[in-house]
């Protein structure tokens, strides 16, 4: 641990963005990065840009490729090239929004009950065993099949299955720090809780936040992908590579492209999250001295 | 380690003794935690399966009934009770092993939920059986060669597995040797009723080999990890200046240690396998509990989906226990 030595807040202030240059210069995080801006742009321009209506049959159910239509066609005989550019917007949006809620409020649990301890971290973290005795997908099914496939509800839904994890590994990060030189300072000089986790805390857990949040991402992702793959996510007609698949499997000994389109750009966000959160925890097991 | 055996035995005794009493405790508390647990997941699947829209008695009877039929069968079925009443009647009817009956067939849930258990649970069974092997092979064959092509290649491909959603790799598995690439396997894994699924080998063949890819990335990987930690462990250099010969080393001394730090591992990856079951058993069309709830869901089968639930979360719940008692009663949440 290399807790800075002398003025604290002089020590953090430089900390938090050397952390991120280091972080982008592996070479695993930059691809990680790279892979994720890309599916993103390729959903959110992509809908801007389809070649056919992607809710209107073109052509006969699965059609083979052919020049007008380079993917071919699917179940109903729909652009499968213009369903791809326009399925991919919903898992672009909802699952970073899910991903930054879920991290966002684990993290502060974390931070939070490390840094009060006693019975405000014993309350939080049993309530977050409770949560994670329960299989993410099955909270879904039920609170869906209850309200309604509703984006706010699946970003939602998707949040609390990530939250647990991450205050866990959150509160073990920030558990060596709440003894450390600038939190004592702190209290000492009477700065408010607030300011101490957010000013002297959150910098130096920055990299187990990075490492949470490429998970996360890739959690997030599978978990928004199959519940539409299964029916409990976004619905038919709606373009959605999730829904694209399950759509299109019956279709898979002669149109196989269907299928094989969405899952190579629904593998892409995952790998990507993946990459960035091996990619973070390599860097920080070199400045810690392990390297595997 | 060491140093505690060259202590007095008498302090050495009691050390022990106050580290298995603490552990015991641990553990004590740890089942305590997870019945509580367990009944706030009770409440919690009756409040949601109650808030589900749409009339148990109008489903049952069909649009066409008369509002008296529709009030007496809601009173046979007690929906006219208050809630906690109904959760209590419930809740005892669970602990006495009868959690009564489907609303869509008549049948005793127990019945129904019987039977597909025992799929899921073969299923999920053979996939471990699978998978832990391979999984040690694999994860101890990149360790030996760490940092040469074949760790590489291993790091890549396992990454990627362990990215990728199980319907994804389910998929993938069908289009290459389901339907598309090399047809050698029923891309559906329908069986006659009444059989055992390991009667039918080649029909479960792709959902099994689904869990054992999604689960045995992730527990190779811990297996490769572990064993790199062993090997660069003081006694296994101490056993290397003695001049054991490789094997040896290998076989009597680093793998059963690093055994210890993988079991619990793998029960935890069987809790995940449970949690994966619901999609791999609805994408293959396999007769398990998983796609049993779906079908219940889409019923509004109240009794059977509030079985199916607790049935999942109980087990999950005591995987996750096993692997803290494996783990040797220490706390792997911190």
């Amino acid at each position: 641990m290399d807790i800075p030595s002398g003025s604290p807040t002089a020590g953090r202030a430089s900390r938090a963005p050397g952390m991120a240059r280091r972080f982008l210069r592996s070479g695993q995080v930059r691809l990680g990065v790279g892979l994720v801006l890309a599916t993103t742009a390729f959903a959110l321009l992509g809908p801007l840009l389809t070649p056919f209506d992607p809710l209107r049959s073109v052509s006969m159910a699965y059609a083979p490729p052919d020049a007008a239509h380079p993917l071919g066609t699917d179940n109903l005989g729909r652009d499968v090239l213009s369903r791809l550019m326009a399925g991919g917007i919903h898992l672009a949006w909802m699952a970073p929004a899910a991903a930054i809620l879920g991290v966002g409020s684990g993290a502060a649990i974390g931070m939070i009950a490390a840094f009060r301890g006693g019975i405000v971290d014993a309350v939080l973290m049993r309530t977050m065993d409770v949560l994670l005795a329960f299989p993410g997908i099955l909270f879904a099914l039920l609170f869906v099949s209850i309200v309604g496939p509703q984006p706010w509800l699946l970003i939602l839904i998707t949040a609390i299955a990530l939250m647990p994890g991450c205050a866990r590994v959150i509160r073990g990060a920030t558990l060596p720090f709440t003894a450390s030189e600038f939190v004592l300072w702190g209290r000492a000089v009477g700065l408010a809780p607030r300011r101490i986790l957010v000013g002297e805390i959150l910098p130096n857990v920055t990299s187990p936040l990075m490492v949470e949040f490429g998970i996360r991402l890739m959690l997030a992702v599978g978990l928004l992908a199959s519940l539409s793959f299964i029916g409990y996510g976004i619905q038919a007609p709606t373009p959605d590579w999730g829904l694209m698949v399950s759509e299109n499997r019956s279709g898979l000994s002669i149109q196989p492209l269907a299928v094989v389109a969405p899952i190579i750009f629904i593998v892409l966000y995952t790998v990507g999250g993946n990459l960035i959160a091996e990619g973070a925890a390599r860097v920080i097991g070199r400045t810690e001295g392990k390297v595997r | 380690m060491m140093r505690t055996a060259t202590r007095t035995s008498e302090v050495a005794t009691t050390d022990a003794g106050r580290r298995r009493r603490r552990r015991g405790r641990f553990l004590l508390l740890r089942l305590l935690q997870g019945v509580l647990t367990l009944l706030v997941v009770s409440i919690l699947i009756f409040v949601a399966t109650q808030l589900l829209p749409g009339d148990v008695a109008r489903v049952i009877l069909g649009d066409a009934a008369t509002p008296e039929r529709l009030a007496a069968l809601r009173v046979q079925l007690g929906l006219d009770l208050p809630v906690h009443q109904q959760y209590l009647n419930w809740l005892g009817g669970v602990l006495r092993g009868d959690p009564g009956q489907s609303l869509v067939t008549g049948r005793p849930v127990l019945d129904m939920v019987g039977v597909r258990l025992v799929n899921s649970l073969t299923l999920a069974g053979v996939a471990m059986l699978v998978m832990l092997p391979l999984a040690l092979l694999a994860g101890v064959s990149a360790a030996r060669r760490r940092g040469k092509l074949l760790d590489r290649l291993f790091l890549g491909t396992s990454m990627i597995a362990n990215a990728t959603p199980e319907f994804v790799i389910g998929s993938v598995l069908v289009v290459l040797l389901g339907t598309t690439v090399w047809p050698i396997l029923p891309p559906v894994a329908l069986l006659p009723t009444g059989q055992s699924p390991l009667m039918h080998l080649p029909s479960i063949a792709l959902p099994v080999l689904t869990l054992v890819i999604a689960g045995g990335a992730y527990l190779a990987r811990l297996v490769r990890v572990s064993f790199i930690d062993v090997m660069s462990s003081e006694y296994i250099q101490m056993a290397k200046l003695k001049g054991l010969s490789e094997r040896r080393i290998v076989y009597r001394h680093a793998l059963p240690n690093a055994l210890g730090a993988v079991i619990p591992a793998a029960s935890l990856v069987a809790a995940i396998t449970i949690g994966g079951i619901v999609v791999v058993e609805y994408l293959f069309a396999y007769p398990g509990i998983g796609s049993l709830l779906l079908e219940s869901i889409r019923s509004r089968d109240l009794p059977v989906i509030q079985a199916v639930v607790l049935i999942i979360a109980a087990s999950y719940f005591i995987l996750n226990f096993l692997a803290d008692t494996l783990a040797g009663g220490r706390d792997r949440r911190a």
